[in-house]
């Protein structure tokens, strides 16, 4: 506690002097201001949302119409059409790999937790900054080089990585089994390693800043749920992503060091490699164990963002905060012990597969509770359709959709014909792509105005979200059918089976509805970029929001309140409260100005307040 | 000249997003706007909540009845029969939550948009109704992770003691069968053995090795347990036939094994689906490189009697090449001939 005291002494001096003698350097580029850094996440985020996404167009091409040449896609990417102008087999894989480790680690990972967990904690719980800046600078920076690594190793001869985004060895570890099995792989493997500290950095960040240095007043039970998200997100991280490490180091082994931890009774390219002992079955364990967590970080701060943009836009109290902080601490311990349900089919004990069957399905359990929770805060409301509020509905939407279709992959029996089928690409594109997608996007329309201190354009955010929203429910809701079907992911064509040449019809108009949902994206891309210089100017608080950004000056310094940090007395949520003269109260608003919304208990703390004023030392004696 | 006017384009469209956007932001200035509500956009965006729910639903199932043919795979083994109505059952229960959940996202959203004359009802939290969304999914959860978990224990339950044993490698880029021959047993193998024509580096020092043969084409019969022993010999492979809802993957150095009865030709089949070229096929689902889309392994079920017959017709791969006598060991060189059915004046 004191050293958070010494930390709001020292800040309060820090606001009023530093920031006028920072240089361009200092204040744009190595920043150490949580709010540049946010930025920086996010137009880094925006970037690789746009690769990842273009790159998906070019493998949809290939599915969606097979006989069409590609010769016009020559001009970039060269070789890799082939003599009779359609994509090269292998580099079909290398955009399906890179499209998968780009949106989960670089836009979904880092593009959404760095950019709100960096923007919104200090500013929402009340804090001049980051535990520490300095780390959270270089945070950013490792992945910065991260993303220059992986970037580059778009352009090499031999192809970036393609064995899939779980990079499954041998088929990784064997340059002789494919080529992007060469340097690509080395350098996808060297980029995640600079990822994950860049990960861990800021992770550490989060979790000791929202410990250690909440604002007067702001005890747990009174932060906002996207901060509670967000810390158990950067704790999930945290423990995860480690393993990570592990698998990647003993890969790096096998591949350059001749170790066999992954090898084993292997000949490929006409000759029987030395290895032997090894386990691939091994890797997929360290693998998941970090894969499976890291659904839960890609979704988990959509959900605590959405949580708060519903709260507000139905100028309703979330409901059920206490259980909605349950859900997420639930799903946060039981997403430990699920990994192994996608690995029913690799000869696993069957016992095991069991165990595994039971503990996923408990994990349904607190997300239904968080579906209720959510329609029941819409049920009654006085909803305001701010496109954030829109994208937020479309989450619960695809958490839904994609939620149910869980319940069969993660039923053994049936993950025996789905698995690795089309399903399993609906699912989760659906449930954790789409959803968090929409997540980040509600959070930049919601915090634009913080941000930038201007608005976003409201019409071309409703056609932004329309054309989204349609367009990938038609992208994703056909390749159930697909998947009922038996057509296996991953696979470059299909005319060779018998029993899938059907659905050239379904895949045209998924490769048509893919391309809409992208031109879509290009709106929003220009709302973006233009409102940031053009936009009309925001108030102070757009979106009558109870939270305590809100309470900071309109473009905030480094330090973000000029004058004392608020002062917080109340829960985020109390939206439309009977007897209130607004149908909001923010949280730095004393119960002793409110007396005709009191609730009974609140009239009770209005004794406790005044004490805390004085009272400098003491941050906060209702903690914990 | 295409590119010219893909460019044109491109700066007209740009030119005219800038000039609404300009114009909205411009009148929403005058009118004040950002202080209240829109109250236009905002009954626009309600109403289109509701025709997306209808107009999608309306799709949904008309898609999903009329095109069932399509997506329902026929079925050709004995545990599918228990996969798919378990199948079904879960598409019933998530179908009814994902209708009913989605109906009242969708309606409430319509239904209660803003409105300056109403307050929000203040409804912060109900122990009672968290209690009930917890219990009721998870009972309904328990019934179907049970019948979920009887189908998975008796599916990967031990293979019955008269299965027809065979062997099928992936690697890439196709599937190699292998069958035990006349003696009924696999013979051992080591992958250092493995060359051009020894695909299955079959170590013919062990005597059940001599017999084996190796089609092009997986016969199964009808009515038996079949027993699958997988493997892969460079990287991780699938064997997936989608009309016996089966897969598992095939791995190097850990073998697997997979379990089923079929219960139709494919003469039966081409009957059932009106398709005279109708044909079981096992295909690779696990990422396996470049040809991962065409590893296909044609795989054909006969009377029990015709694959009997098909399996007598069978030559053993030693007698097919019989170079390799000369890597046996001499004193079982004469037993090997024997068992691979080589007359023993050739040598």
């Amino acid at each position: 506690m004191a050293t958070a005291d010494i930390h709001i002494a020292e800040d309060i001096h820090h606001g009023d002097h530093h920031d006028q003698q920072q240089s361009f350097v200092t204040k744009y580029i190595f920043s150490q201001d949580h709010k540049t850094i946010a930025k920086q996440f996010l137009i880094t985020g925006i970037f690789w949302a746009l690769m990842g996404g273009l790159m998906s167009l070019v493998f949809r091409l290939q599915l969606g119409f097979p006989e069409a040449t590609l010769e016009w896609l020559r001009p970039i990417f060269g070789g890799w059409i082939t003599e009779s102008g359609k994509l090269d087999p292998e580099f079909y894989l290398a955009m399906v790999t890179m499209h998968g480790t780009i949106m989960i680690f670089f836009v979904l990972t880092a593009g959404l937790s760095g950019t709100f967990s960096n923007f919104l904690i200090p500013l929402q719980i009340g804090a001049r900054d980051m535990a520490s800046g300095f780390m959270n600078m270089l945070s950013y920076w490792f992945f910065f080089l991260s993303s220059v690594v992986m970037f580059i190793s778009l352009f090499i001869e031999t192809g970036p990585a393609s064995g899939g985004w779980v990079i499954y060895p041998p088929l990784s570890a064997l340059p002789q089994a494919m080529s992007g099995s060469g340097l690509g792989m080395t350098m996808w493997l060297i980029a995640m390693v600079f990822f994950i500290v860049s990960t861990m950095l800021g992770g550490i960040n989060y979790i000791t800043t929202i410990i250690n240095l909440r604002t007067r007043g702001m005890s747990f039970t009174r932060l906002p749920l996207t901060i509670w998200a967000f810390l158990l997100t950067a704790t999930l991280a945290l423990l995860s992503f480690p393993v990570l490490v592990a698998a990647v180091l003993l890969l790096i082994f096998d591949r350059s060091f001749g170790t066999s931890f992954y090898l084993s009774d292997i000949y490929i390219g006409g000759e029987a490699l030395p290895n032997s002992g090894g386990s691939p079955i091994l890797f997929q364990h360290l693998f998941w164990f970090l894969g499976h967590p890291e659904v839960y970080i890609v979704i988990l701060p959509a959900l605590g963002i959405t949580s708060e943009i519903i709260s507000t836009n139905s100028r309703k109290p979330i409901f059920g905060y206490m259980a909605m902080i349950g859900s997420l601490i639930a799903i946060t311990l039981l997403s430990f012990v699920v990994w192994a349900h996608h690995m029913f089919v690799t000869g696993m004990n069957p016992f095991l597969g069991s165990v595994f069957v039971l503990l996923t399905f408990i994990i349904a359990v607190p997300s239904a509770v968080k579906v209720f929770n959510y329609l029941t805060t819409l049920w009654r409301g006085n909803i305001i359709f701010t496109p954030a509020m829109l994208f937020s509905i479309g989450l619960v939407s695809f958490f839904i959709t994609g939620g149910v279709t869980g319940l069969f992959l993660g039923n053994a029996a049936l993950d025996i014909q789905l698995h690795d089928t089309y399903f399993v690409v609906a699912h989760f594109h659906i449930v954790m792509g789409s959803a968090a997608f929409f997540g980040m996007v509600a959070g930049v329309y919601h915090w634009f105005p913080k941000m930038f201190g201007r608005m976003m354009d409201a019409r071309l955010g409703y056609i932004h979200f329309w054309m989204s929203f349609v367009g990938i429910y038609s992208v994703f809701f056909p390749m159930h059918y697909i998947g009922i079907a038996g057509f296996p992911r991953r696979y470059y064509s299909f005319t060779n089976f018998d029993a899938f040449n059907s659905y050239t019809d379904l895949n045209a108009l998924i490769t048509i509805a893919a391309f809409i949902t992208m031109a879509a994206q290009f709106i929003f891309l220009f709302n973006f970029f233009y409102s940031i210089f053009r936009g009309r100017k925001a108030p102070q608080n757009p979106w009558r929001s109870n939270t305590l950004e809100w309470t900071a000056p309109i473009n905030p310094e480094h330090g973000n309140w000029p004058g004392e940090i608020p002062t917080v007395y109340r829960w985020p949520y109390d939206y439309s409260k009977p007897g209130a003269k607004e149908d909001f109260i923010p949280q730095n608003i004393p119960f002793s100005e409110t007396s005709e919304s009191n609730l009974p208990n609140e009239t009770e703390s209005i004794k406790l307040e005044g004490f805390d004023k004085k009272d400098a030392i003491v941050v906060d004696d209702t903690e914990e | 000249m295409m590119n010219l006017v893909l460019i044109v384009g491109g700066i007209l469209v740009l030119t005219i997003i800038i000039a609404l956007v300009r114009v909205s932001s411009l009148i929403s200035v005058a009118r004040k706007e950002g202080t209240k509500v829109d109250k236009s956009s905002n009954r626009v965006n309600g109403a289109l909540m509701l025709i997306f729910l209808i107009v999608s639903g309306i799709v949904t199932i008309w898609y999903s009845i009329s095109t069932f043919d399509t997506y329902n795979l026929p079925l050709a083994s004995e545990h599918g029969a228990v996969t798919d109505r378990l199948f079904w059952t879960t598409m019933a229960v998530t179908g009814f939550i994902f209708m009913l959940t989605n109906i009242l996202l969708f309606y409430f959203s319509y239904r209660y948009q803003y409105n300056e004359e109403r307050r929000a009802f203040f409804f912060p939290d109900n122990n009672k109704l968290e209690i009930l969304w917890t219990v009721v999914p998870a009972i309904v959860l328990t019934l179907l992770v049970f019948s979920g978990l009887t189908a998975w224990h008796d599916i990967t339950s031990k293979a019955p003691k008269d299965s027809e044993v065979i062997e099928i490698m992936g690697y890439q880029f196709a599937w190699a069968t292998r069958y035990p021959g006349k003696d009924d047993k696999l013979g051992n193998y080591n992958y250092r053995l493995i060359d051009v024509e020894n695909l299955f580096g079959l170590d013919f020092s062990d005597r059940n090795a001599h017999d084996d043969f190796m089609p092009r084409e997986l016969h199964l019969p009808k009515g038996k347990p079949v027993l699958f022993k997988i493997r892969a010999r460079d990287v991780i492979h699938s064997v997936f036939a989608p009309h016996f809802r089966l897969k598992m993957d095939a791995v190097p150095g850990m073998p697997t094994q997979f379990w089923f009865v079929p219960t139709k030709t494919t003469e039966e089949m081409r009957a059932e689906t009106g398709n005279d070229e109708f044909n079981y096929e096992i295909a690779c689902t696990e990422v396996c490189g470049r040809g991962h889309f065409t590893m296909r392994l044609l795989v054909i079920v006969d009377e029990p009697e015709d694959y009997e017959k098909w399996k007598a017709g069978q030559q053993p791969w030693l007698a097919k090449n019989p170079g390799y006598l000369s890597k046996i060991p001499k004193e079982m060189r004469e037993l090997a001939m024997i068992n691979a059915g080589i007359s023993l004046d050739e040598k």
